[in-house]
């Protein structure tokens, strides 16, 4: 059953190319995002932001905003309603250990951009233009937001945060075996801040249905969670709070937590009685969540061959005063590699800014690229090639957990997959030996890693007597395909053609399934609306059998096959009706069914389940300049079976561009004097642009996974870890210059 | 941003007249520059006036010149026949700047009055001195990757961020301005200014005053000229350092040379001395090295610019190479030439 969809044995629509069915109503135009969803007489909320990081508020005149016509109340400290008391209240469902945020709570400011004001006017321009009228004064304290500053403070999370996988207590004997070993090698990685800045700034429009009801839009992954936390924290009952949410103009994990302009919309509309909408701006997408920096050192002892005899791994990173971030930086260290003597260890320092979020492939990004960049120090360390060291330490089974082995792990076929397609037996590895006029030219490669999971997910399919079916749960489609690959699916799964589908998405009317992160959502969501069209499928099935002289009168449902909107005896393709015959004979003018797909428990105890890629980088490099030009990239991803390798192909592209960007472009600045983020801006914070990428190439290797029985692995991450890895080796490659700390621009390439 | 009125110029007479009659009156044109500056409330102006309908859209050639009005677009200055013939370097350079979107909307004079683009500039929540003079510069000591090398001063340390006057500044063009005293010419290098004591001022003009056109010398460096632009990435980026370089040679000497910098200073940063020391010499790297070591001497890095001393003189000598060579850097083949 692994693998296969339609009851014919071979799938029709699932593992071919399809283009996204979302995608006509999100060039025209029609596809609507939170902040554009309208209301009568909808109010704009415009937010005013701290300009100290830390400290507190002294006064707060909004006496010449509140006089501007049109300006119809601006919500302070002072003034804010009443809501829940308890953080339990305000913590979402992937809130970290901790007491979350709460907007407008008291006079403290806890990091530079907290909003201090909610200015409520009948136009936007109004709101706009009253906001900077609100006058605040502050009694400033020195903020710290220095990591490295705050290295001796860092602790390890006392709570662990649900989900994220602690290090492993160490094994064996790494001190003493790297004192031992013939080949050693030390070093510190470090990244800078990141923010997600999806081209949608989050909005969320709060529209008020009266008698204490309301319709929310809000930019979320996944709108469970904002209908948990607004029940939770306004006190309301979930039936009256319909959350919906069908496009997002990009998340990369910044949209998995109900943000502050959530709270302050509801707020606002709870206590005005009418609907209103926030959008942040693109300087105050700076002013919560982002991936962390951390400080990492590495530290292998190896024999001469290349053979790791010691590893460790320590890594801290930064959170919030209020909140215990954690994510998976060091662990995958343990899971790639096969060491006898490890120490992993991974502690967090609190900084005066908003709490970290998850970031694309959170924690991975970061740790991949230290071990990754480290195992090609001890390539050139050893003169062992880069995927042979890789290969001689190479485990099929996770060290980090009880050794149990790899459900599936075809990360050899994606070495010589991809080593085949990038040319890389031409390479010659010493330092600065290939040369293209100018430019030095360096071939770097790195693997990645990315947990493979599954959440608790339900859907329903709803065929109608025209034989159109509909599916569909409270997911989030973040521009992934997720709309796509369950249409695929599910035509499949009832043999109809994709056009005859119906998916959706977003709404918490919809079952409820969980947030889309963790590249959990194919996985997920595409078993719980296969089970659910099954069912559909053999509701059908008892129907057609019990037409007047049915053709399938003595067949088991095991002998039919769904197909062309037909149920047909297999191999037998006369024998059959059709689905909409059949419900007409029956006498129903709808078939539904609801579904769960969760983990495979059984599984799951016996194997661990990840994602792998290799991934081969060509730079050529302006030494002279300090101009680093990405002119190939080769990512070979073993990710189990590919419902749709269009999508999928994107989801690398993507993810490939983003790792880029993390190598050689991202960095949001702190001026730590001010505990702020000064290039708040998408001029001055650098994402790739067209003209930096060129060539990339992806390949899917052959890989057979039974964590699910889809046999998914999910592909939203993978594209991004070890990315930057691969670069920076093919940076060093080219120039000899090792360059640890991202980006590597140009100062750095002139150092 | 503020509430504002919106008034339009029918002729430059009466944008003068608009613009000295209020002293929170701005010009608006393409608005690319200005509109950011109202959304981060650092410009407020009380009123704009529309420039757009004035008659200041043309190229026109007279006196061994181009004279390009004020409201001509980037991108159809860029894409002139007549300037891509007698000043390639100054297409060159607009090519190298902004995207297609913001050339089409941005006008000649905007560029020429665009503000910097310093973090703190444009960040309300921190003190500036060219946005609220004597509120001190936290550029100094801050996050001052990108800002100026030469010419600062203990208040500012802003760059000017335009590439296409870093070419005008190079081709000593002069900037025809009207005011409510009459018309009067500036060279370009005396239009914009330093920062010294009083960083709120970026240019020359006084108030009410308004560009009107820019007249481009039509001189011999059409062939041996580039616009050499580093940056942080390949598009869509201000320059950390710029180079546009232009050379008259005699075979192989040098018969005379202009040479600006973008990206270092608050103005388009030249060196005569720099230019005269390359005057009569061979075209060769040992004498472009002499210019760039002469220009850099004077540099002084802020705690987080330090490398583009090193950038510039290597910037200069690359771009002197590519001038000497007639091989312009291209703006389509993204490997530098």
């Amino acid at each position: 059953m692994v693998a296969t969809f339609s009851s014919t044995g071979r799938d029709t629509f699932v593992g071919s190319p399809q283009s996204r069915v979302d995608g006509p109503a999100k060039v025209t135009g029609l596809a609507k995002y939170a902040g554009e969803f309208a209301a009568p007489d909808l109010a704009h909320g415009y937010v005013v932001s701290s300009t100290i990081a830390k400290g507190s508020i002294t006064a707060v005149d909004t006496a010449a905003a509140e006089a501007v016509p049109g300006v119809i109340k601006v919500f302070t400290h002072e003034n804010r309603p009443r809501t829940a008391w308890l953080n339990y209240n305000y913590q979402d469902a992937v809130a970290p250990p901790g007491a979350p945020f709460r907007a407008l709570y008291d006079d403290k400011i806890h990091y530079s951009g907290q909003p201090v004001a909610l200015v409520v006017a009948e136009d936007f321009e109004t709101a706009r233009h009253a906001a900077a009228l609100v006058k605040l004064d502050y009694e400033a304290e020195e903020p710290l937001t220095d990591t490295e500053a705050a290295r001796d403070l860092a602790y390890v999370p006392p709570k662990k945060r649900n989900g994220i996988k602690p290090p492993p207590e160490p094994w064996g004997d790494p001190e003493g075996a790297y004192d031992r070993a013939p080949v050693k090698l030390s070093q510190d990685y470090r990244l800078a801040i990141e923010h997600h800045n999806p081209m949608e700034p989050h909005a969320s429009t709060v529209v008020f249905e009266g008698d204490g009801k309301y319709t929310v839009y809000d930019k979320i992954q996944g709108v469970s969670n904002s209908q948990g936390y607004l029940a939770s924290v306004f006190g309301l009952n979930k039936d009256d709070l319909r959350v919906m949410n069908p496009y997002l103009g990009g998340g990369f994990g910044s949209g998995l937590r109900p943000q502050y302009q959530l709270f302050l919309a509801m707020l606002a509309a709870r206590e005005l009685e009418r609907s209103v909408r926030v959008a942040l701006t693109r300087d105050q997408m700076w002013s919560f969540t982002y991936r962390p920096d951390a400080l990492q050192t590495i530290a292998l002892g190896a024999d001469r061959d290349g053979a790791l005899r010691s590893l460790r791994h320590d890594a801290i990173g930064g959170t919030s005063h209020f909140e215990d971030y954690q994510e998976v930086v060091v662990n995958w260290s343990g899971v790639l590699y096969k060491c006898e003597n490890v120490a992993l260890t991974y502690k967090i320092a609190k900084l005066d800014t908003f709490t970290p979020g998850d970031m694309r492939a959170p924690g991975a990004v970061t740790g991949v690229f230290a071990i990754e960049t480290a195992m090609d120090e001890l390539a050139y360390a050893t003169g062992v090639d880069p995927i042979e060291l890789r290969l001689r330490n190479f485990t099929d089974h996770d060290q980090t957990a009880q050794d149990k082995p790899f459900g599936s792990k075809a990360l050899k076929s994606c070495f010589s997959e991809g080593a085949e397609r990038f040319g890389w037996s031409r390479r010659d590895p010493e330092p600065r030996s290939m040369r293209e006029g100018r430019e030095l030219v360096g071939w770097g490669m790195a693997t990645g890693v990315w947990e493979s999971m599954m959440m608790q997910s339900g859907a329903h399919a709803i065929l109608s007597a025209d034989g159109k079916l509909e599916v569909g749960n409270s997911t989030g489609d973040i521009g992934t395909g997720t709309y796509t690959i369950l249409t695929q699916i599910a035509a499949d799964t009832l043999g109809l053609a994709m056009e005859d589908v119906t998916t959706k998405l977003g709404d918490t009317r919809l079952p409820e399934a969980p947030v889309a992160g963790g590249s959990w959502t194919a996985a997920s969501s595409g078993t719980a609306v296969m089970k659910a069209c099954r069912d559909v499928a053999e509701q059908a099935f008892r129907l057609a059998r019990q037409m007047e002289n049915s053709p399938l009168a003595n067949v088991d449902l095991d002998r039919v096959v769904f197909t062309g909107g037909r149920i047909e005896v297999a191999g037998d393709p006369g024998r059959g009706v059709s689905l909409v015959e059949a419900m007409r004979a029956g006498g129903v003018d709808r078939l539904e069914a609801t579904a769960q797909g969760a983990p495979d428990k059984d599984f799951n105890d016996a194997y661990e389940a990840y994602t792998h890629s290799a991934i081969f980088a060509e730079v050529k490099v302006d030494e002279e300049l300090g101009q680093v030009r990405l002119t190939r990239v080769v990512s070979a991803v073993a990710a189990g079976k590919i419902l749709n390798p269009k999508t999928a192909r994107s989801q690398i592209l993507g993810g490939v561009v983003m790792g880029i960007g993390s190598a050689l472009e991202e960095e949001s600045m702190l001026d730590h004097r001010l505990g702020r983020f000064m290039n708040h801006n998408l001029g001055e914070y650098h994402v790739p642009v067209n003209a930096d990428i060129y060539d990339i190439d992806v390949i899917f290797v052959d890989e057979e996974d039974k964590a699910n029985p889809l046999g998914v692995k999910g592909l939203g991450e993978i594209g991004i870890v070890g990315t930057a890895a691969a670069i920076a080796n093919a940076v060093y490659h080219a120039t000899g210059k090792r360059i640890r700390h991202l980006p590597i621009t140009v100062d750095k390439i002139l150092a | 941003m503020n509430r504002f009125e919106y008034v339009r110029a029918g002729t430059v007479a009466e944008a003068v007249q608009a613009l000295a009659a209020d002293p929170n009156a701005k010009f608006i044109a393409g608005g690319t520059n200005l509109l950011d500056l109202m959304k981060y409330n650092v410009e407020r102006p009380g009123r704009l006036v529309d420039i757009t309908r004035l008659p200041l859209d043309r190229i026109e050639e007279r006196d061994g010149a181009l004279r390009i009005g004020a409201l001509v677009t980037n991108a159809n200055v860029a894409y002139d026949a007549r300037v891509r013939a007698k000043a390639p370097l100054l297409a060159n350079a607009i090519l190298a700047g902004a995207s297609a979107q913001l050339r089409n909307a941005a006008s000649t004079g905007g560029n020429l009055l665009q503000r910097t683009r310093c973090y703190y500039f444009y960040d309300e929540a921190t003190p500036c001195n060219k946005r609220v003079p004597g509120s001190g510069c936290p550029a100094i000591g801050g996050v001052n990757r990108i800002h100026a090398i030469f010419g600062t001063s203990e208040h500012c340390i802003a760059t000017h961020p335009s590439d296409m006057c870093v070419a005008l500044a190079a081709l000593e063009a002069t900037v025809q301005v009207s005011g409510p005293q009459g018309e009067r010419s500036i060279a370009f290098a005396d239009f914009h200014r330093l920062p010294g004591d009083t960083p709120e001022i970026d240019t020359d003009l006084t108030p009410g005053e308004i560009v009107v056109s820019v007249d481009v010398p039509t001189t011999d460096y059409g062939t041996h000229y580039t616009y050499l632009k580093l940056r942080d990435r390949l598009s869509y980026a201000f320059a950390l350092v710029s180079v546009a370089a232009a050379l008259e040679l005699d075979g192989a000497t040098i018969r005379s040379a202009r040479l600006a910098l973008g990206g270092v200073a608050h103005k388009p940063w030249r060196n005569r001395e720099a230019e005269a020391l390359l005057q009569g010499k061979p075209a060769t790297r040992e004498s472009f090295q002499a210019a760039a070591d002469l220009i850099v001497g004077e540099a002084k890095p802020q705690s987080a610019n330090g490398f583009k001393v090193e950038l510039a003189r290597r910037a200069i000598v690359r771009g002197l190479e590519q001038a000497a060579a007639g091989t312009p850097q291209s703006l389509t083949d993204k490997r530098i030439a």
